[in-house]
């Protein structure tokens, strides 16, 4: 059993319908490999992010002549042009695409598929296939990318026939960015692509599928049903996630928020939806969230979940999830509902609509929440804010990390686009650099890939020249995407490189230290290269800052070279780290707390 | 709580790997599977039979709702349906057991449907329930193959799953 062959004769009950032009004007005849290039331009694709080889020779072949019309992007591994287009997606909210080779070069991307599917990044990845008649015979660079994929991607295709592909490529940008987007591979042998084989093209201009319908709307009752318990509640909490940032709905939410004057926290995904810098805002949630934030999950009697997916690093043990709370869930995935949390007002919709649904029934009521109750709430709140948890040693000699995010942050005045690796570096900039806009924040926050960083950043950075863009890291995880630096030279990326050196893989050393009695299995980086010389090597700028007083001159003139690639080596605590954090199988309400504060403190 | 669910897929050849694989990678149960053409060409009817406590239950079929191969899904057990299920079974057939044997599928209203001196093949069709009770029923020693086709079924009344 191999794969999913798209026949359009069979799949499809209407004709796909004229992309334009009059019906007597005969459509040009293209191969394969000029039907794969022109589908793209046709979708109105900026950047291919790829790397070349056998099985998709005939592709670049057909893309060296379309130069003009769609630009190519060299990576310097597979892994890089998924991330890289990962990237590009999360920034803009456009599918990134990629072209890579049959077997290895698929293999490559697999992690940078895997990345896009947890965290739903709309991706179309084309991939070369040995030739049809050899399929399954263990030929030279076979793998089975539909099979390999398939757990990983949203839907997958491999294309048997030539004339199924413009159509294929139609439905795999519709599944890409519909309903709740993910990564499409499209699997093309090498002999659907030969140049010799011209038909007809024509790009369809919609696509229709019987099996596939995203729901457009929430349902108006559960709607109004939700609304009436959010004015009902007195200790409401609106916690929010990727949905938003996915779904274009910050204003609306930001509209929803104000309205109600309601708290509000998000996910890692879903940081700068909602302004971080406001006064409702309370931080993020979860395992590494504000003790205010946490605390009043734990306390709500109304949780409002909004694009949201009660991942277990957001609810922590699920029995002591929200103990209090009636829970109103809106999410464009029936699937995420009630999948780990049982809700009471389910609603299944885009979030952009069903908040513009929400704000027109809260204006028809005309109501507003309980004010008494809200401000005995607030307080309660405020006094929780009042522990300062994430407060660290500002008077340290050694360059805290936290320090360094913060330092980042008014180096940068907030307007930054700003992607990151995973770890305890990931951790401190979703807690010290407050993002005001959505698609700001770029990160692995689902399968949490080391390696990330850099390429997304190369993607973003693309998608927005005149931008700042910067690459929060730390050594270890630089290391697994380092080679594409030289794409950043190849193509002038202005990136900036933030390295928090802390010499271990901290957030590994901080499992180690809490948990395995500070028995530190291999999460010490030896042999680090020396960074400034590398980056050097690549062509590109490199420093490195070891003192506290030193590190604000030098990330100004960093950014002030905005032309050039600037890697930032940071030397930073190697002992620091991340607070508050609730340890696996604990609740919101067993926080750890930094050290520095007593028991009493928190009474 | 055992459910039979009722699919019509589209009729290609990933759509199997797909739906046997979410239930591998999901830990879900699976009793068993099956799946043939139906009288419209583009489309299968998969009939697959599984257990769980409601929730879990619900994920499945919303999981299975989210495969862009699954075009419809209906779970039988919701409502009054028929469910059929086909076995040969092929057992020891020695003189002394033979009357025995064929006043067991006399009860059951089975078939013969090979017969040598020393063997049997049985065919019996009905709701798995009834094909387990037979397996019960026949001594275990005299039986020599069970082949099952996994349950299939239909709902009862005018209304048929239909695209
Ligand atoms: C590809 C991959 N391998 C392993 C891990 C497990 N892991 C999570 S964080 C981490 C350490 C990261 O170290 P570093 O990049 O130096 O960041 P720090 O925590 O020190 O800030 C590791 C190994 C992972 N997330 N991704
Ligand atoms: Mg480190």
């Amino acid at each position: 059993m191999r794969s999913a062959s798209v026949d359009q004769s069979q799949t499809d009950q209407q004709p796909p319908a004229r992309a334009s032009a009059a019906p007597d004007v005969a459509p040009p005849l293209l191969s394969g490999a000029e039907i794969t290039i022109q589908a793209l331009i046709d979708e109105g694709v900026e950047f291919v992010f790829g790397y070349p080889g056998g099985a998709v020779l005939h592709i670049y072949d057909a893309l060296f002549k379309r130069g003009d019309a769609i630009k190519h992007i060299l990576v310097r591994h597979e892994q890089g042009a998924t991330h890289a287009a990962d990237g590009y997606a999360r920034a803009t909210g456009k599918v990134g695409v990629c072209l890579v080779t049959s077997g290895p070069g698929a293999t490559n991307a697999v992690t940078g598929i895997a990345t896009a599917h947890l965290d739903s990044i709309p991706m179309v990845v084309i991939t070369g296939q040995v030739p049809t008649p050899v399929i399954g015979s263990d030929a030279f660079q076979e793998v089975d990318t539909v099979g390999i994929t398939r757990p990983c991607v949203k839907h997958n295709f491999l294309v048997k026939r030539v004339e199924d592909l413009a159509l294929t490529i139609k439905k795999a940008f519709y599944i890409a960015s519909s309903g709740r987007p993910g990564p499409v591979v499209v699997d093309i042998p090498k002999d659907v692509t030969d140049p010799n084989i011209k038909i007809p093209y024509e790009y369809p201009a919609a696509v229709h599928m019987r099996s596939y319908s995203p729901a457009l709307r929430g349902h108006h009752g559960q709607i109004k049903k939700a609304v009436e318990k959010m004015l009902a509640a007195k200790r409401p909490v609106i916690y929010t996630g990727g949905g938003v940032v996915l779904g274009d709905a910050s204003a609306q939410l930001s509209a929803l928020v104000r309205a109600l004057g309601y708290p509000i926290t998000s996910t890692l995904m879903g940081l700068g939806a909602y302004p971080m810098t406001d006064k409702l805002f309370l931080g993020m949630l979860g395992m590494h969230g504000t003790y205010e934030a946490n605390m009043a999950m734990h306390e709500t009697d109304c949780l409002i979940a909004i694009g949201a997916r009660f991942d277990d690093r957001v609810t922590g043990k699920i029995e002591h999830f929200c103990p209090h709370a009636e829970i109103i869930h809106v999410d464009v995935d029936p699937s995420s509902i009630s999948k780990t949390v049982k809700v009471h007002v389910p609603i299944v919709g885009p979030v952009q609509s069903v908040l513009t649904d929400m704000l027109a029934v809260l204006a028809e009521l005309g109501r507003t929440p309980d004010q008494d109750a809200l401000a005995a709430w607030w307080q309660q709140i405020d006094a929780w804010k009042g522990i300062d948890c994430l407060r660290y040693d500002r008077t340290s000699q050694v360059i805290k990390p936290q320090f360094a995010v913060e330092t980042l942050y008014k180096v940068t005045n907030g307007e930054l686009f700003l992607t990151s690796d995973v770890g305890q570096h990931q951790m401190f900039a979703a807690q010290f650099y407050p993002f005001d806009k959505p698609r700001r924040w770029i990160n692995s926050g689902g399968l949490g890939t080391m390696g990330f960083g850099l390429p997304a950043a190369m993607g973003v950075q693309l998608a927005y020249p005149d931008a700042p863009v910067a690459c929060i890291s730390g050594e270890a995880s630089i290391l697994m995407c380092i080679q594409e630096m030289a794409t950043c030279k190849q193509y002038g990326l202005p990136i900036k490189v933030i390295l928090l050196n802390n010499g271990y893989m901290g957030m590994v050393r901080q499992w180690q230290e809490f948990f395995y009695e500070s028995r530190y299995a291999h999460s010490y980086v030896d042999a680090l290269p020396d960074f400034v010389q590398l980056a050097e090597s690549f062509g590109h700028v490199g420093m490195r800052v070891e003192q506290p007083d030193e590190l604000e001159s030098a990330m100004r003139e960093a950014f002030a070279m905005r032309d050039r690639f600037v890697f930032l080596d940071v030397i930073v605590d190697p002992t620091e780290n991340v607070y508050p954090m609730i340890a696996a199988g604990k609740g919101h309400h067993e926080m750890e707390l930094p050290p520095t504060m007593s028991e009493r403190e928190l009474a | 709580m055992r459910h039979i669910l009722s699919m019509l897929v589209e009729n290609e050849s990933g759509a199997l790997s797909r739906i046997a694989g979410l239930f591998s990678a999901r830990g879900y149960n699976i009793e068993s599977l099956t799946v043939a053409p139906t009288d419209e060409p583009t489309l299968s009817r998969m009939t697959l039979v599984t257990w769980g406590n409601d929730d879990i239950v619900e994920q499945i079929k919303k999981q299975l709702n989210k495969l862009i191969d699954v075009v419809k899904l209906q779970d039988l057990s919701e409502g009054e349906h028929i469910e059929r299920e086909m076995m040969l079974i092929k057992l020891r057939a020695a003189r002394p057991d033979r009357d025995e044997l064929m006043r067991l599928v006399d009860i059951f209203r089975a078939k013969i449907i090979d017969v040598t001196d020393l063997s049997f093949v049985v065919e019996l069709t009905g709701a798995s329930k009834k094909l387990d009770a037979f397996i019960k029923a026949v001594p275990e020693a005299l039986i020599t193959e069970v082949v099952r086709s996994g349950a299939t079924g239909i709902s009862r009344g005018e209304k048929g799953l239909t695209v």
